[in-house]
């Protein structure tokens, strides 16, 4: 589990990045913290392994305090992957690539082995095993980040903008992925901006604006509330803005899926004939 | 006259074993904005690159086919030639701002151009005010949001009145908010100035309102090419897999199951005309 | 680090970051040439006094003091090294004369130093890119620089984002021998490598795209003109190294230590 309490910090460059933020997460949940760029997204996840640590208040994942322990310690429970894979990608294959971390965590070579088969084979990349990743396009070097950071099976993962640069099709099969790994038990936190994203996938959603989170709860309630929305700067989903103004015509207004949103007309239209 | 002209045109990479496109054949006329999308790798991007000359002048690699720009064939011009007639903003706002304040890289291109000092003072300016940013010209690139950032880049392009100018996905690393005023400016050059514009995006459901033509790619190859709302609505589109806009594809479902509303939307509001129109009747 | 403040742009309004770069550069290319020309501590501590009226009114004291204070070190090695050479392989002259020889050579240091640090502190990289453009340096080198100059924070940036990403997978940059600490870096130094090619790929990508090389002449939408404070300056320096070469020439310097009779 994860607690975040009365989290306060500023950048050595005097940018106060949060203000006073509070937010619990069990284990095993799905969840989109969305807000405008700066306001504080990634800054907050940055606190859960240590990356970062509070300058007031406290962050506690699984009973350690993130001031007293090392990001090493706190990176085998929280995997992060960064929004651009180029970051993290040096290893002359994928096979080094993925290893990496499991040898900064001390697994033996069988141990090492296991799991590269493991992860190369959850991110459909066991024909890229011998190939360098530099190599590779730019959606598949994401995934070997993607399995680089899972190799370890860590049992939170955060993902930084996943939805960037992604066609619609890569977007889908993110989504599954994730389900995958919210199924396998994972604690999954994601930071985005990408409303249609949050709205297909439907986690709980922690609204943030200006270092403090305004709002947290089920996606159909929070993306669906137009004053909160403009609040943090983002906007209603597609379906959402139809049926805000279809409101005068007796249309509920918390809609999000387009499937339910053609349920609903559709009873509407056959109910009128 | 089309002011873009494509005949069988097909690129190979370098290092490449196929080619990242083939067989294009296409006719851009003065005045249109084009939406070309499709799944990462069909060869869009490389597409693009053909248009202002980078392809075949910096990158190498095997080009066969006709091409011409605004009556020039672009294999036999050099690149800052067909600059003048063909804009180019990319997708990583940082990486096409060098200068170290707002106004200087907005004048790059022309100082590259040779222009005289008060040519240049007046086409920045004019630039800087109709991408609505003028107020920041003196600041540094560094200092500014990646939309701020974006539209300096915009200007940049915009400065050398280019009849022409390409998008390559110029709103993925922004919010949705910061995308929006990129696309109303992209669209207010294309309306009021007159520029014809082809946007490269994934984010059909922003930016297919403002088109008048869409085509999608697929596997280097152009599969649909025609208005938005008949492209967007059909089975095929769909198959492909492309960001359909949610209206269209609430459209496309309540087709499937018998309710033709007859008027194809592309956004929020114009679905929400046409069913207020299928409901009150 | 602290050395290096001295030489970092500070952006603050002063009659001296108003002035022109090139005067400015005349200015500190006289006071290296006399700083070299003097071995003897009377003429070198003239010249340390009288650039310190320039740190204040540049209003840049702070980041002056921090710079004498990071060099203090190489200051003290200098002086130290001067003693023992000018003891061990100097014509044997008493101490005092010595420690005299060594003060004046480590100030000569403190000299050049001083007049480097004003200039780079008072000088904006974008005056120091158009000065270098104007004064007829080829324009692909000075694009380099300020270009260089406008992605060093950037860089920094991205240097520390990809520290974060690595330590996020265990990564530990601290501790270990020195062998181990260079091998922990390969995972930071590849990524920021590979990175800033594709950087500068996409820049060339850009900077084709808007005419590069379209022609010879390529002009500027900013000018730099000398105004009189700059020819003040110019021939204040030349006045100076006039008179710096008529006392080397005829004039012999007395040793602080004759004139104290020690």
């Amino acid at each position: 589990m994860i607690k975040i309490e009365d989290v306060h910090f500023t950048y050595p460059n005097g940018v106060e990045a949060l203000s006073g933020v509070n937010l619990e997460v069990q284990d095993g949940e799905f969840l989109a913290i969305m807000g405008q760029n700066g306001a504080g997204k990634t800054t907050l996840v940055k606190h859960i392994n240590g990356l970062l640590k509070p300058i007031r208040g406290t962050v506690v994942v699984d009973d350690l305090e993130t001031t007293k322990v090392s990001v090493a310690t706190l990176a085998r429970k929280v995997g992060f992957v960064f929004q651009n894979p180029d970051h993290q990608l040096f290893s002359e294959t994928v096979e080094e690539e993925v290893s990496f971390a499991l040898r900064n965590f001390g697994f033996n070579e069988a141990a090492v082995n296991e799991r590269v088969n493991w992860a190369l084979n959850l991110l459909d990349l066991a024909e890229y095993r011998k190939v360098s990743p530099f190599m590779l396009s730019g959606g598949e070097r994401k995934r070997v980040a993607l399995a680089s950071v899972l190799a370890w099976d860590p049992k939170i993962v955060i993902l930084d903008e996943p939805t960037i640069g992604q066609d619609n099709q890569q977007k889908e099969r993110l989504r599954q992925f994730i389900l995958q790994l919210n199924n396998l038990g994972k604690t999954v936190i994601i930071v985005t901006h990408d409303i249609e994203f949050v709205a297909e996938c439907k986690p709980r959603v922690v609204l943030m604006s200006q270092g403090k989170i305004i709002a947290q709860g089920a996606a159909e309630k929070i993306l669906t509330d137009p004053d909160l929305v403009s609040q943090a700067s983002v906007v209603l989903p597609q379906i959402t803005q139809l049926f805000v103004s279809l409101r005068n015509e007796g249309f509920p207004t918390e809609v999000i899926d387009v499937n339910e949103a053609a349920e609903i007309l559709l009873e509407r239209i056959s109910d009128s004939r | 006259m089309p002011i873009i002209e494509t005949k069988n045109l097909t690129y190979t990479y370098p290092i490449g074993t196929k080619p990242a496109f083939e067989d294009v054949t296409i006719n851009v006329e003065k005045g249109e904005f084009i939406v070309l999308t499709g799944p990462s790798g069909c060869g869009k991007t490389t597409l693009c690159r053909c248009f202002n000359g980078l392809i075949p002048h910096f990158y190498s690699g095997k080009l066969e086919g006709e091409i011409a720009v605004s009556d020039l064939r672009v294999v036999e011009h050099q690149i800052h030639e067909l600059a003048q007639h063909v804009g180019m903003v990319f997708q990583n706002p940082e990486n096409q701002l060098f200068a170290l304040s707002v106004e200087k890289d907005v004048a790059f291109g022309l100082e590259n151009l040779g222009m005289s000092r008060k040519e240049m003072r007046e086409r920045v300016d004019w630039a800087l005010k109709t991408t609505g940013i003028f107020e920041l010209k003196d600041r540094a690139p560094y200092e500014l949001s990646g939309g701020q950032q974006q539209r300096v880049a915009i200007a940049s392009v915009l400065a050398m009145q280019p009849k022409i100018i390409i998008f390559d996905e110029p709103t993925s690393f922004l919010d949705p908010m910061g995308a929006q005023k990129i696309f109303e400016v992209i669209n207010r050059l294309n309306k009021e100035i007159g520029i014809t514009i082809i946007l490269v995006e994934h984010r059909l459901d922003l930016t297919s309102k403002y088109a008048n033509r869409v085509i999608i790619m697929d596997k280097g190859r152009i599969l649909l090419d025609g208005p938005p709302k008949e492209i967007l609505s059909s089975e095929e589109a769909r198959l492909i897999g492309v960001g359909i806009p949610k209206a269209t594809r609430l459209y496309q479902i309540l087709k499937d199951k018998g309710v033709n509303l007859g008027k194809i939307p592309l956004s929020a509001e114009e679905a929400a005309e046409t069913l207020t129109e299928a409901l009150t009747h | 680090m602290s050395m290096f403040d001295g030489f970092k742009f500070r952006s603050v309004s002063s009659t001296i970051h108003k002035m022109d770069p090139r005067a400015k550069f005349i200015y500190v290319c006289v006071l290296f040439c006399v700083a070299v020309m003097f071995s003897q501590l009377i003429p070198l501590l003239i010249l340390f006094i009288v650039q310190t009226p320039l740190i204040f009114i540049a209003r840049v004291q702070k980041e002056w003091l921090r710079s004498m204070k990071g060099s203090a070190m190489f200051a003290i090695v200098i002086f130290l090294m001067n003693i023992l050479s000018l003891y061990f392989y100097g014509s044997y002259e008493s101490l005092s004369v010595i420690v005299e020889r060594a003060l004046a050579l480590t100030l000569r240091f403190m000299v050049l130093i001083e007049s480097f640090s004003v200039f780079f502190l008072t000088t904006s990289p974008d005056l120091l890119g158009l000065a270098l453009e104007q004064s007829r340096v080829p324009y692909e080198l000075c694009f380099a620089f300020t270009t260089a100059v406008r992605f060093v924070p950037v860089l920094a940036e991205e240097a520390q984002t990809i520290m974060d990403a690595q330590k996020a997978r265990g990564l530990e940059l601290e501790g270990g021998n020195f062998v181990k600490k260079i091998r922990n870096y390969i995972p930071i130094l590849i990524p920021l490598i590979v990175n800033a090619i594709r950087r500068s790929l996409e820049l060339a990508e850009t900077m084709e795209s808007r005419a590069w090389g379209a022609t010879q002449n390529r002009t500027n939408l900013y000018v730099l003109k000398m105004g009189r404070k700059d020819l003040y300056l110019v021939l204040f320096s030349f006045a100076i190294l006039a008179v710096s070469v008529y006392v080397i020439t005829y004039i012999q310097i007395p040793n602080v230590t004759h004139l104290l009779r020690i």
